[in-house]
């Protein structure tokens, strides 16, 4: 009962959370400009066209009429209409969102399935060289710019060594879409040179996106290992003569992993703030590169629209992160 | 007075923190004496079209750029962008996020619920997101990055301040000092206040970091401060263009935010360490 009181609770501040977010876009679009028509104009509209604009979103109305108009508006679905691409922000954001989803998905299996072991490696060998020197390297992970180490990376294994393309998400044609991951409908299809090429074209973008992540990863992990070895069960298990490596990776590890879960709601924010500029540098056909097309081109609806999607898409992840997290942890259910 | 020089003889025996903080005081020195250390302390304006795009060697010793500028005194000057926008930014959040924080902890009611949730929506988006919208909307100039990272960055000090009051209200010392009739404004600015310092300190060193590479990347982004301002992350999307041949240009500037961040990020960790009783008292070994 307690469990689904949890999630009701959840899901009801999920309504006035996006709400609350569709405020303040609103205010930094509508409110902030001393003329929101001539912004969304964009640079080559005539006095004319910007006239209409201000008419056709009612920008003489009072301020609170507006808000009530825009919320309508965006609960719609409506984001407004790009003025390079003349279609709805809406459909361009969901043509590019697998490319996006696909990008973070392999960052964050390389992020988790290196920081785990790290993490758990660090605790277990707490104050030694390798933890000292574990952690220098996850602080330099969380201190490198990423648009720096996208551009290093770059440098060398592209463009010096020739391993893997410079950008882009595939040379060549794309397998046909089944869930819009290429990595994946290469692998349905049973095209393996295409899941190589895909392969390829991923693993700089896919790294640079990882490192902060990864480095977050490994000091949640060691702080949940050591708080769990310090619980009595561990005493217990010791003094049945368990094996350690049994004890630490089995016992101790599904205890410290409860919390990890809910970095991983964060490090999704991390991954995607990261996009931004990660996708920008690495062609990557996503909601990134879009962002950053949209103000490099002075884009107004369509940075707005970014920004409402994005912060939409992160508030229904954390949702469902806390939703797993009451699932996983048995001491939710108790009571 | 015993409790500060505990605190800095913590830190002096810690190495990390130690190599944190001479990072900063190497970009405070360096912002300060830049118009004295710069081998070419014009560069920041002039350009030298016959000289672009030279390799590092004795006299210009981090290469020149398309302009024909020298890297290296660009990048010293570079280092009071980089301050400025740091100490401006929190500084900022710290007024808006602080008092807020207080009052809403303090007080139990509606109202504190309401400025929490507002407070909730900001963290609940990325920062990035967020600023990148304010910025375009305001223009592209460094004055705007900052008011984009003030007005995004102030929530974490609003959470902070908020829980760390909460708990402190219910803290024998605090309610007796209410008991004997203590007002308010005195409670929270003589009593609570000083206690939540020590977390609002950590909290703004790994804020400074944070900010800075935020405000790179809106730099990089062509949001912040525009050419020929030697801001560091606009320094390195100019680099792109000229990859692979001219692969000095990216690395000092991106090296330079890569220490500085470092910096703060290993005094606020450290500062964590120390100032943290409960770690504190955590057992040094055992696994």
């Amino acid at each position: 009962m307690k469990l689904l009181a949890i999630i009701l609770r959840r899901l009801v501040w999920f309504i006035p959370t996006v709400a609350g977010l569709i405020a303040i876009v609103f205010t930094v679009s509508h409110v902030i400009p001393a003329d929101p028509a001539r912004l969304m104009a964009g640079d080559l509209a005539t006095p004319e066209q910007v006239a209409a604009l201000r008419l056709q979103h009612g920008f003489d109305r009072p301020l609170i009429v507006q808000l009530g108009h825009y919320m309508l508006r965006v609960a719609r679905g409506d984001l407004g209409t790009s003025l390079f691409t003349n279609r709805p922000i809406v459909e361009d954001l969901a043509r590019r969102l697998p490319a996006t989803v696909e990008l973070t998905l392999v960052a964050m299996l390389i992020a988790t399935s290196i920081g785990i072991p790290l993490g758990v490696i660090c605790a277990v060998r707490r104050n030694t060289v390798l933890d000292h020197a574990l952690r220098v390297l996850t602080v330099s992970g969380l201190a490198i710019a990423s648009f720096w180490l996208a551009i290093l990376l770059q440098l060398v294994f592209a463009m010096e060594l020739g391993w893997t393309p410079l950008a882009g998400r595939i040379d060549g044609f794309a397998p046909r879409s089944v869930t819009g991951l290429f990595l994946l409908d290469a692998l349905i299809e049973g095209e393996l040179d295409l899941f190589g090429k895909a392969l390829s074209h991923i693993a700089l973008p896919a790294i640079t996106l990882a490192v902060p992540g990864l480095a977050t990863i490994v000091r949640f992990t060691r702080a949940g290992v050591l708080d769990a070895l310090q619980s009595n069960f561990v005493l217990y298990q010791r003094a049945m003569g368990l094996p350690e490596w049994l004890i630490v990776w089995k016992y101790v590890l599904r205890n410290a992993l409860i919390s990890t879960v809910t970095q991983i709601g964060l490090l999704f924010g991390i991954l995607m703030a990261g996009a931004v500029v990660v996708e920008a540098i690495f062609d990557w056909p996503g909601i990134g590169a879009y962002a950053f097309l949209s103000i490099y081109q002075s884009d107004y609806n369509a940075v707005m629209g970014f920004t409402l999607w994005a912060g939409s898409i992160f508030i229904l992840v954390n949702l469902a992160v806390d939703m797993a997290h009451a699932l996983i942890d048995p001491r939710s259910k108790a009571a | 007075m015993a409790a500060l020089v505990d605190v800095l003889s913590r830190m002096a025996r810690d190495r990390a923190v130690l190599l944190g903080a001479a990072l900063i005081l190497l970009l405070v020195l360096v912002a300060i004496l830049a118009p004295l250390i710069a081998t070419f302390p014009n560069d920041v304006w002039d350009i030298h079209p016959t000289q672009r795009l030279r390799p590092p060697d004795a006299s210009f010793l981090f290469g020149t750029d398309r302009m024909g500028s020298d890297i290296y005194s660009r990048i010293l000057f570079g280092a009071r962008i980089t301050i400025m926008v740091a100490v401006v930014a929190i500084g900022v959040s710290l007024l808006i996020g602080v008092p807020i924080g207080l009052v809403a902890g303090y007080y139990h009611g509606w109202p504190s619920d309401l400025l929490m949730r507002f407070s909730d929506i900001f963290l609940a988006v990325p920062q990035i997101v967020l600023a990148i919208a304010i910025a375009q909307t305001l223009g592209p100039s460094i004055e705007n990055v900052i008011l984009a990272l003030s007005l995004t960055y102030w929530p974490w000090f609003t959470r902070l301040v908020y829980a760390e009051t909460r708990s402190l209200k219910n803290e024998i010392f605090i309610e007796s000092t209410i008991a004997l009739g203590a007002s308010p404004f005195r409670v929270i600015v003589f009593h609570i206040l000083p206690n939540v310092s020590s977390a609002i300190i950590v909290r703004s060193s790994i804020g400074m970091g944070f900010t800075i590479l935020t405000a790179a990347a809106l730099g990089f982004l062509g949001l912040g401060a525009q050419p020929p301002a030697p801001e560091w992350g606009r320094m390195i999307s100019e680099s792109r263009e000229y990859l692979p041949d001219a692969w000095w240009y990216a690395l000092a500037p991106g090296l330079a935010i890569f220490l500085v961040v470092m910096g703060f990020n290993l005094v606020g960790d450290g500062l964590r360490d120390i100032l943290d009783p409960r770690l504190r008292r955590a057992p040094k070994s055992n696994g």
